[in-house]
């Protein structure tokens, strides 16, 4: 029993005029993305696509029969821009199949490596890759009448990041030329500096181990941290209120913006930032110690608040089939048939995955791509939902905030919003940014909460700093537990990476990896139809969405739709593909040649 | 302008005999990116300094990688399907990610960039190097999937992964003549892969000669050394004191660190703005810029094999030397005893005048 969570098309497409446009590959993204879409220019929308993925490495495949202590080294290299988070959750996953925990110093350094992370990822994507799509010379490009207005509206915020007007935001943003590209670009170097205090490298850490951390802990380290911490902090004070302005003009310029991208709320957050005083990394205690995460998990279903229970979100996630090149598993081995609380375990939960890969062509009618379907199984509507990440930060920030549960000084979760503190810098005074729930899930909705999160993630690391000194100066300096690897055991870990819910399940046999499955975020967004016919995210959010760029089919970039993809942040090693499914095609074009790049 | 008024020193200038470069960067192997995000982490040089003509000599030059381009699509394909036809020149080719092996299945494919227009069928990233490495000024593998094969290439892989040396051959020469350049590294170090760019754009502008490689195809300058030799832990090992856990400052050669037999200048150098690095750090070596990585290395956790006999011999030695090391230290500890506060004067000078 499944229900589709897509808005259906508003029309058949039989009796539409659809012009066939495509995009391959989608650029300033992780991994390479193309977009073939059906555009219904009379209606100004998006009729369909679809989602495909043009990579396959086989991590699940060779990871078998290995040490279990090679996990995160291995799985880092899932992602070259979140790989951090990947052996993060590796060894969060070891931790509890081997039964330690970090000491509390290592904790806190793997904390503030990944709020670097997340510091440094965020701004790089939001302001350098992003941020092109709102820039001078592509607003110019698509929508002329709005670059007009834009020159005539005043920032509300010009006295704090000193641009004059919403025009002067745009052209700053121009790639390399741009001043705030370039600041960003800087920005995102001093945050990887801070990252490789922490965990040595970025960004496939060398310092990260189950246990612990080899970071050596002295005064140094964290001066060295601290004192980047605050011009990133000073850098946010900026930055918030640039993209609020922004943002809004979008808005304001081209009523109906909020549109763009828009899906039903259907978000997940898998948590980040564990509190050593009370995760011991046990299965039995995840619940409780879940929700002691400085971001708390959550399943949030149109608007509410479903659990943010983690032992009850990962007994519901399951992984379909459906238009995937993989033969199913179902006669396969169950590797897990309860967990270790004694619920059973589903023979599509990730634990009793067997990953079996057939290449094949490439059929939109049948079987498309490389990415599996993953879903969140609800028990109350006996649906497999489409959850999404948003990219993050919208999830990360609206399941924090309904659970009222986060209060740490800098930062407050109220049941409505996010109160984010910031101290005093060099040249400015405190601030407090409210980050409250908005009313969609929509393009513009995930790229503000990008910046939010930001500052959320600063803000974190200053407490994790005051907490990392604490036990520093108490002179309990030990970074790492020694452990032995068992014979027999399971473990399984949550976190976020950057772009959203992670989670990496192991089972271990004869002291060497039997079964292994990370699921990265892009997996949940960028998914095909599954074995049900529900949509991906991506297919969903596109599809239907409006088209507000000035160019007819000749000169059409697709820019809206560049928007509501990348809002989702992409980041697919593994490419990703959206394509038009059925329904007559009157006319194809595609998009025309330019001249030769300056 | 009169001839009057141009500065002395622009005349003096030799503008670059090649006026522009296009770059073209492949990252559609099988990897994750890494060393396009390593990039941009550069500072020496930036990927601003090269792309804004902040160092002098050198042609103009234009990117076209897919983390980093403002078009999109076809606008972006567009490059490819120019240097394909002889029409972008000159072009450095960049590869990075691992070449799988198309050859060992009936259908289908691994990695793909781009679809072709009559099939409608991805266009496998393999087809884009045969038709592209030909018309090449120069062809660099960039980070170790792509030089080597890398994690991708590990034993019990499905996809039949290499390194683009072993795709093209190792004895393969560009159009120029300059054979593959590897910069290896899991990812890349950040400056190492800009510092080469710059060095074959010097060559491209005939301000350097040839680009001295190894055997393995590595740059010299910056994988001629190991992690040891470069390594700030060194001198415990010299002194037979070993770290048994991590966390400690000690050496890790005990706990997996492969320093002593790996090229890489990561300790030396830093991750970036000297900050980072592995062993230098806490982080054991894991061989990421070596041709045997990953299986070689692996487990990564438990102490290398030759790393025993080496450590039990160096222990008696460096036993002896830490003990009159920490003697001297002792002395050297204190300050000298004509530093007091106390009448006479006992630094060896005879005062005449008080």
């Amino acid at each position: 029993m499944s229900v589709a969570t897509s808005r259906q098309p508003s029309m058949s497409t039989d009796s539409r005029k659809l012009v066939e446009m495509s995009w391959d590959p989608i650029t300033r993204i992780v991994g390479s993305l193309g977009i073939y879409t059906k555009i219904d220019f009379d209606r100004k929308e998006v009729a369909e696509c679809f989602s495909t993925s043009s990579i396959f490495r086989g991590y699940s495949i060779f990871m078998k029969g290995k040490d279990p202590r090679d996990a995160h080294f291995i799985t880092s290299r899932i992602c070259g821009i979140c790989g951090d988070n990947h052996a993060t959750c590796a060894c969060y996953a070891q931790q509890m199949a081997f039964g330690i925990k970090p000491p509390p110093l290592g904790e806190w350094i793997v904390n503030l490596g990944e709020a670097a992370e997340y510091m440094f990822d965020h701004n790089i994507f939001q302001d350098n890759l992003v941020g092109v799509d709102f820039c001078e010379q592509m607003v110019k490009e698509t929508n002329p009448s709005v670059w007009t207005k834009a020159q005539q509206t005043p920032a509300p915020n010009a006295d704090k990041h000193h641009f004059k007007t919403i025009a002067d935001i745009m052209t700053a943003l121009n790639p390399f030329t741009g001043e705030f590209y370039r600041e960003a670009l800087q920005m995102s170097r001093m945050t990887r500096e801070m990252f490789c205090l922490m965990e040595g490298r970025h960004v496939h850490p060398s310092t990260l181990y189950p246990g612990g951390v080899g970071t050596v802990p002295t005064v140094q380290l964290f001066t060295d941290y601290m004192v980047r911490l605050m011009k990133y902090v000073e850098f946010m004070k900026k930055v918030v209120p640039l993209h609020d302005d922004l943002f809004d003009f979008f808005y304001e310029a081209l009523p109906g913006y909020e549109k763009v991208g828009q899906r039903r709320i259907l978000l997940a957050c898998w948590g980040s930032f564990n509190d050593p005083a009370y995760c011991d990394y046990t299965y039995k205690n995840m619940s409780a110690w879940g929700r002691k995460m400085f971001v708390t998990p959550g399943i949030v279903v149109d608007g509410e608040l479903v659990t943010n229970d983690l032992v009850e979100i990962n007994l519901n996630i399951r992984i379909l089939l459906g238009s995937s090149y993989y033969d199913s598993w179902e006669n396969s081995e169950m590797f897990v048939k309860q967990d270790p609380l004694g619920n059973p375990v589903d023979r599509n939960h990730p634990w009793n995955q067997t990953t079996i890969p057939r290449p094949q062509k490439r059929d939109f009618k049948e079987k498309y791509t490389w990415v599996m379907s993953p879903r969140w199984y609800d028990k109350r509507t006996k649906s497999h939902l489409a959850m999404d990440t948003g990219g993050g930060p919208i999830a990360r920030l609206w399941a924090t905030a309904l659970a009222g549960l986060v209060d740490i000084g800098y930062v407050k979760a109220t049941g409505t919003s996010v109160k984010i503190y910031l101290p005093k810098t060099m040249s400015l005074p405190e601030v407090e940014f409210e980050w409250k729930i908005p009313k969609w899930s929509n393009a513009i909705e995930r790229d503000r909460a990008r910046t939010y999160f930001q500052a959320y993630a600063a803000a974190c690391a200053l407490h994790f700093c005051e907490k990392a000194m604490a036990e520093l100066h108490a002179g309990n300096t030990k970074t790492w537990t020694e452990f032995k690897v068992p014979e027999e055991a399971i473990g399984c870990g949550f976190h976020e990476a950057v772009r959203g819910v992670l989670s990496h399940h192991v089972v271990i046999r004869d002291g060497k990896i039997a079964n292994y499955h990370p699921y990265p975020p892009t997996p949940w967004n960028a998914n095909p139809r599954d074995i049900y016919g529900t949509p991906g995210p991506y297919e969903d959010a596109v599809q239907n969405t409006p088209i507000f760029e000035e160019n007819g089919p000749g000169k059409f970039k697709g820019i809206d739709i560049m928007r509501a993809v990348r809002s989702f942040d992409p980041c697919l090693p593994c490419g990703v593909h959206m394509y038009l499914g059925k329904g007559k095609t009157l006319e194809t074009r595609h998009v025309p040649m330019f001249g030769a790049h300056g | 302008m009169s001839d009057s008024t141009i500065p002395y020193g622009r005349k003096t200038q030799r503008p670059s005999p090649v006026k522009e470069v296009h770059i073209l960067w492949i990252t559609a192997g099988l990897g994750c990116d890494g060393d396009s995000v390593s990039i941009t982490a550069a500072m020496q040089p930036s990927i601003e300094d090269v792309l804004l003509g902040a160092i002098p000599g050198l042609p103009k030059v234009h990117l076209h990688n897919p983390v980093l381009a403002y078009e999109n699509g076809d606008e972006f394909m567009r490059f490819w399907y120019e240097a394909e036809a002889g029409r972008l020149d000159p072009f450095v080719l960049v590869v990075e990610g691992s070449i799988p092996n198309e050859k060992i299945k009936k259908e289908g494919y691994w990695a793909a960039l781009g679809t072709d227009k009559d099939t409608g069928q991805p266009i496998p990233t393999c087809d884009w190097i045969q038709r592209l490495a030909p018309k090449a000024l120069a062809v660099v593998a960039c980070g170790t999937c792509a030089t080597y094969g890398g994690i991708h290439a590990m034993q019990g892989n499905p996809t039949g992964a290499m390194g683009l040396a072993d795709f093209l051959g190792w004895k393969w020469k560009s159009k120029a003549g300059l054979p593959i350049v590897n910069v290896p590294g899991c990812p890349v170090q950040p400056d190492n892969f800009m510092e080469t760019l710059l060095y074959l754009l010097y060559q491209v502008a005939g301000l350097a000669p040839m680009i001295p490689l190894d055997e393995q195809l590595r740059p010299t300058w910056l994988f001629g050394k190991t992690v040891h030799d470069g390594c700030d832990r060194a001198g415990y090992y010299e002194e037979g004191d070993f770290a048994q856990e991590y966390g400690s400052p000690k050496c890790l050669v005990k706990i997996g660190c492969w320093g002593p037999v790996v090229n890489c200048n990561v300790p030396k150098r830093g991750w970036m703005a000297g900050i980072g690095g592995c062993p230098n750090v806490g982080g054991i070596c894991i061989g990421c810029t070596m041709p045997g990585f990953p299986d070689k290395f692996m487990p990564f956790m438990d102490a290398p094999p030759g790393s025993s006999l080496s450590s039990h011999l160096i222990k008696p030695y460096g036993a002896l030397i830490r003990t009159l090391r920490k003697i001297t230290q002792n002395t050297v500890n204190k300050e000298t005893k004509w530093r007091h506060p106390e009448p006479p004067l006992t630094t060896g000078y005879r005062p005449k005048t008080y």
